[in-house]
C-alpha cells in the first residue's frame, strides 16, 4: 500500500486543492462503473448468471470494490477532519463544563476525535485530571470506539443509509444517557487513589495550524493505518456474505434470533462481551445474521455489545477504576444496549 | 547521546513498532541513542500524554498518538 502511495504523496502536498478535486472526480467515476464492471466480469466467467454460484460471485465482485472504495474515501476524509480534533483540543472543549449538554458534546466529539482503544486509559486520566466531569468522560469513552467511521461506512455499504443512521443515533443515545447516569451516581470515590491524587492539569491547547497539505498527509496516514488493517476482515466478511446469499436457507436464524424471541436480545449482549474485535471484524457476522432472518434490533445490540463492552478493555480500565465503578459502567451500558435492541424489535 | 523514551500502554503493537523504527533510523544515521520503552501508567501520565504511543526526547514530548513517520524521526535525530 505505502509503495503505491509513495510517489503520489509528494505532489498532493504542494497542490492540495487540485488533488482533492481530481481525487473526488476519480472516486465518483470509479464508483459509477462498479455495477457494469461486476456484471461484465461475471458474464465473462463460465458460470450461469442466475445460478446460485453466479449470484454469489456477482455479489462478491460488486461488493468488495464498493466497500473498499467507500471505506478508503471516507477514512481519508475523516483522517483530514480528525486532524482538527486532537484529544487535547477535545479535552479543552469539555473541561469545566457541567453535565447534561456536555454529555451530548462529549458523545458527538467521540465520533470525530481519533481514538484507539489502547489509548483509552491515558485519555481517561487526562480528561479527569483536567476537570472534565466523570460522567462526561464516560460519554466520550463509550461513543468513541462504538460510533466510528468504519462501522458507519460498512453499515451504509451493506445495509443502506437508514441502518447506518439508526446505528449513529442509537450509539450516541446510549453514550449520552449512560454517561449522564454514571455522572448522577456520583462515583468519583471509585477512581483508584493514585488517579485522584494526580495534580490538576490545565487543559491548554498548543497552537497547531496545519496547512491543507499537512491535513492531506493525515488523510493518507489514516488510510494506510485503518484500511491497511481492516481489509482482510472485509474480504472474509463479504465472502461469507456471498456464500450465505447463495446457499443458506432464508429463515435459518429467524427461529432463534427473530423478533418474537424475547431472550434473544440479552443473549446477544452477553455473547458480545467476551468477544473483542473492531467494527470491521463484526460486520461479517452481522451480515450473516441479518441475511438469514435475525431481527435488526437483536443484531445491532450484538454489534454494540461486541464493540463497546470488551473484556480486555475492562482489564486495562481496572488499573484506574475500582471494581464497583467498572461494574456500574458495564451495567449501565449493557442496559442501554438492551433497551435499544428491544425498542428496535418492537418498532420495526 | 539522546535519551529517548517511547510511552505506551503495552496493549497494541504500535509501541513496539515505534521503538523498532527509531532504532532503525538511529542505526542508519549512526546516531547514538539511549532508547527506553515505558509502559508504567503513572510514568506515562507524568508526561501528560493522552494518546499513545508517545515519544519523549531528552525530557520533552515530541510526539503523541500513532506510529511516527520515518521522516519525522529523522528530523528528531538530526536536530542533535
Amino acid at each position: 500500500m505505502s509503495a503505491v502511495l509513495a510517489p503520489l504523496r509528494r505532489w498532493p502536498s504542494r497542490q492540495p486543492l487540485l488533488f482533492l478535486i481530481l481525487a473526488a472526480a476519480a472516486w465518483f467515476g470509479l464508483y459509477q462503473t462498479l455495477m457494469p464492471a461486476a456484471d461484465a466480469l461475471v458474464a465473462a466467467l463460465p458460470v450461469e448468471r442466475d445460478s446460485r454460484l453466479g449470484g454469489a460471485l456477482q455479489f462478491f465482485f460488486y461488493d468488495t470494490p464498493k466497500v473498499l472504495l467507500l471505506l478508503t474515501g471516507i477514512v481519508f476524509v475523516m483522517g483530514m477532519i480528525n486532524s482538527y480534533f486532537t484529544p487535547e483540543r477535545t479535552r479543552a472543549l469539555l473541561a469545566g463544563r457541567s453535565e447534561g449538554a456536555a454529555n451530548v458534546m462529549a458523545a458527538s466529539l467521540g465520533i470525530v476525535t481519533p481514538f484507539c482503544s489502547c489509548s483509552a486509559v491515558p485519555l481517561f486520566i487526562g480528561f479527569v485530571q483536567a476537570g472534565v466531569p466523570l460522567g462526561v468522560t464516560f460519554s466520550f469513552l463509550i461513543s468513541a470506539p462504538m460510533v466510528n467511521e468504519v462501522a458507519l461506512t460498512l453499515l451504509f455499504a451493506m445495509f443502506g443509509w437508514n441502518v447506518a443512521l439508526l446505528y449513529l443515533g442509537l450509539g450516541l443515545s446510549v453514550a449520552i444517557v449512560a454517561g449522564w447516569v454514571i455522572g448522577r451516581l456520583k462515583m468519583e470515590a471509585y477512581l483508584e487513589d493514585w488517579v485522584r491524587d494526580m495534580p490538576h492539569a490545565t487543559a491548554a491547547v498548543g497552537e497547531d495550524r496545519l496547512s491543507l497539505g499537512e491535513r492531506l498527509d493525515s488523510g493518507f496516514a489514516a488510510v494506510r493505518e485503518i484500511v491497511g488493517k481492516v481489509w482482510p476482515y472485509i474480504l472474509v466478511g463479504i465472502a461469507i456474505g456471498a456464500g450465505i446469499h447463495g446457499y443458506v436457507p432464508a429463515d435459518f436464524m429467524a427461529s432463534f434470533m427473530g423478533r418474537d424471541v424475547w431472550w434473544a436480545v440479552p443473549l446477544a449482549v452477553v455473547i458480545g462481551v467476551p468477544m473483542y474485535t473492531n467494527a470491521a471484524g463484526v460486520i461479517p457476522i452481522v451480515q450473516a445474521l441479518l441475511a438469514k432472518g435475525a431481527a435488526l434490533g437483536t443484531v445491532l445490540a450484538f454489534m454494540m455489545s461486541v464493540i463497546a463492552l470488551s473484556f480486555p478493555e475492562m482489564v486495562i480500565l481496572r488499573k484506574v477504576l475500582k471494581l464497583r465503578l467498572i461494574a456500574t459502567f458495564v451495567g449501565v451500558v449493557a442496559t442501554g444496549i438492551l433497551i435499544v435492541g428491544y425498542v428496535f424489535n418492537a418498532v420495526l | 547521546m539522546k535519551e529517548i523514551k517511547v510511552l505506551g500502554t503495552g496493549c497494541c503493537g504500535s509501541c513496539t513498532t515505534t521503538v523498532a523504527l527509531i532504532e532503525q533510523v538511529a542505526q542508519a544515521k549512526g546516531v547514538a541513542v539511549n532508547l527506553q520503552k515505558i509502559e508504567d501508567l503513572k510514568e506515562v501520565m507524568r508526561h501528560g500524554i493522552m494518546s499513545t504511543p508517545g515519544v519523549v526526547i531528552d525530557g520533552k514530548v515530541v510526539h503523541a498518538g500513532g506510529v511516527p513517520s520515518r521522516a519525522k524521526i529523522e528530523q528528531w535525530l538530526a536536530a542533535a
